[in-house]
């Protein structure tokens, strides 16, 4: 391992190929032999070789793409048996303004099968192990793409968040992974799993390659209605202190039952870091937390089990071979989706069925008002509301493999921003006997300049080394 | 509490084979994870609207001109099954 080349952050890569100080075909030979090399399961693909280069401000920069977006000739199966081998015939809007930034495709990273899970457990291509401690899990869906950036396999990678997918594996591998405003990145091109909650992020090294990076990836897409684009230019951030900023704990839900004490500890530490740069910490509420939770697991599998209908064994991906075209679908389905699959398309297929409607889906759209509305609350006092982004440190492989419910608690945290469609960064904020805790902090919609400004003064103060973590893998 | 019948006709709605041997389990999954949300019962939401969308998305039409789409071969060439210039597919009341 060139031990130079790796040491940099995807920011100094990118200025050092722009003042001729490093070649891109180095920097991209250097990840693709660590990301060929990869023991920990975080690719599913790797290229050959780099495409051809684009001058931009990621500068020839290798990127890792979650499975989940749609790259053309390139395979893009989403975790899930059922789209083995498809290779679409279009690139997704956010891979391509990455690659027109100058951003080079380096491999796509295994996740959750539609980004459905908390550990990277539910893909069909297998488990994702975590760098720090590869008896345990990487977090998901993002897993894949947290733990090749964890490792040094790759400089940064794209992810998606629906309920914490890059929160959460980001804080899991002790990475920083920026869940946007809703509507900031287009959706085209991504798999959808939940239309109304989906959004793409950067997984990174720092806060300022997360600000790099985001700054290309945001934008209008004629072909996404939803997408509103940035009202503002995304900016580096130099910030090293924290004066005249608020920063709000919701106080119940982080002493409440689950979180573990060390990840409570590295939390504390975290506020009096904060403190020391000048914050002012107060306390609020998220009443309707709990309620949260139940409201985004009806409204994430309802949507889900409209958009995976298009899974029929028809235009592409898997079929099963059945004499008539209902046994025809209704096998495709069976043999093609995972269990956590199956077990969402049912949950959100019965809480949208007749009868039901009003008492999950209804009634789950009108809590996730009353959750933003208290977010919107807290933002009218507070710059940000700040948070441990899981209740735990990374768990074992198979933990909690037979209990969905134990796995859905992992996103306690990051769900209301989710529901509420707002902004949220995760950043390491220490060690719990010897693996990672995040932090997150979380801010009004469009707020991003201001969240990477915040989360970069407190990732020079807390000094975190997630160096340790490259060894993990030879290459 | 989801029963068998229920779970049958949720899955036949999604177009969902489930085997003999996955019901009962599968039924007794789905009804713990419908208790747990069922604590959304518990909040008032009197005279709370529902958000099916977040953000303002007004006026996102295009000007209606014909542009280039996928040809069809390229949209044929991922299908597991195609004759002609079709997706081929079983028939609806089998051989």
């Amino acid at each position: 391992m060139n031990d130079a080349i790796q040491a940099l952050s995807a920011a100094a890569a990118a200025a050092a190929i722009a003042d001729g100080g490093l070649a891109r075909d180095e920097l991209f030979e250097h990840y693709r032999a660590r990301a060929a090399a990869d023991q920990l399961n975080a690719f599913t693909w790797v290229a050959d070789q780099p495409a051809a280069p684009v001058d931009g401000p990621l500068g020839g920069v290798p990127l890792a793409v979650k499975d989940l977006f749609c790259t053309e000739a390139v395979p893009s199966q989403a975790g899930s048996r059922i789209l083995e081998g498809y290779c679409p015939p279009y690139t997704a809007t956010a891979v391509t303004n990455l690659e027109q930034a100058g951003a080079a495709l380096l491999g796509k990273t295994n996740q959750d099968e539609f980004a459905m899970g908390s550990s990277n457990e539910n893909s069909a291509y297998g488990p994702v192990l975590n760098p720090w401690d590869r008896s345990r899990v990487p977090g998901g869906s993002s897993g894949g793409s947290a733990a090749a950036v964890a490792a040094g396999l790759a400089p940064w990678a794209l992810g998606t968040d629906t309920g914490g997918s890059i929160r959460q594996p980001a804080a899991l591998c002790g990475i920083v992974g920026l869940k946007p405003t809703y509507g900031a990145v287009s959706r085209y091109g991504m798999i959808a799993f939940a239309s109304s909650l989906d959004s793409a992020g950067p997984l990174t090294r720092d806060v300022t390659d997360a600000a790099l990076f985001y700054s290309q990836l945001v934008g209008r897409d004629s072909a996404d209605a939803t997408s509103v684009g940035f009202p503002e230019p995304i900016e580096l951030p130099s910030s090293e202190r924290l004066d005249g900023v608020t920063l709000a704990v919701p106080t119940a839900l982080v002493d409440g039952e689950g979180v573990e004490v060390g990840v409570r500890e590295s939390f504390e530490a975290s506020l009096e870091t904060a403190r020391q740069l000048g914050a002012t910490i107060t306390s609020c509420e998220i009443p309707s937390a709990r309620f949260a939770l139940s409201a985004y697991y009806v409204i994430a599998p309802a949507e889900a089990s409209s958009n995976l209908a298009r899974f029929d064994g028809v235009r592409y991906g898997f079929r099963a071979e059945e004499k008539s075209l209902d046994a025809m679908y209704t096998e495709t389905r069976h043999d093609g989706f995972g269990a956590e699959v199956k077990r969402r398309i049912l949950i959100g297929t019965y809480a949208l069925s007749s009868g039901y409607y009003d008492a999950y889906y209804g009634r789950a759209q009108r809590v996730r008002t009353v959750v933003a509305r208290e977010l919107a609350e807290i933002f009218r006092e507070a710059d940000f509301i700040v948070t441990p982004t899981s209740p735990t440190v990374a768990f074992a492989l198979g933990e909690r493999t037979a209990d969905p419910l134990a796995m859905y608690f992992s996103d306690l945290f990051t769900i209301p921003m989710s529901l509420a469609g707002t902004p949220a960064i995760s950043i390491p904020s220490g060690l719990s006997n010897g693996l990672p805790v995040g932090l997150q902090i979380c801010g009004p919609a469009f707020s991003e300049n201001k969240i990477l400004s915040a989360a970069r003064a407190l990732e020079q103060a807390i000094g975190f080394d997630g160096s340790v973590a490259w060894g993990a893998t030879s290459g | 509490m989801i029963d068998r019948d229920e779970l049958l006709h949720v899955a036949r709605l999604a177009r969902l084979a489930l085997h003999e041997d996955e019901l009962e389990a599968t039924a007794a999954e789905l009804s713990t994870i419908l208790d747990h949300v069922a604590v959304i019962e518990e909040l008032d939401l009197t005279g709370v609207e529902p958000t099916a969308h977040i953000g303002e998305v007004a006026d996102s039409l295009r000007a209606d001109e014909p542009r280039p789409s996928l040809a069809r071969e390229v949209a044929l060439a991922r299908a597991p099954a195609v004759r002609d210039d079709g997706f081929l597919v079983p028939s609806p009341q089998g051989e």
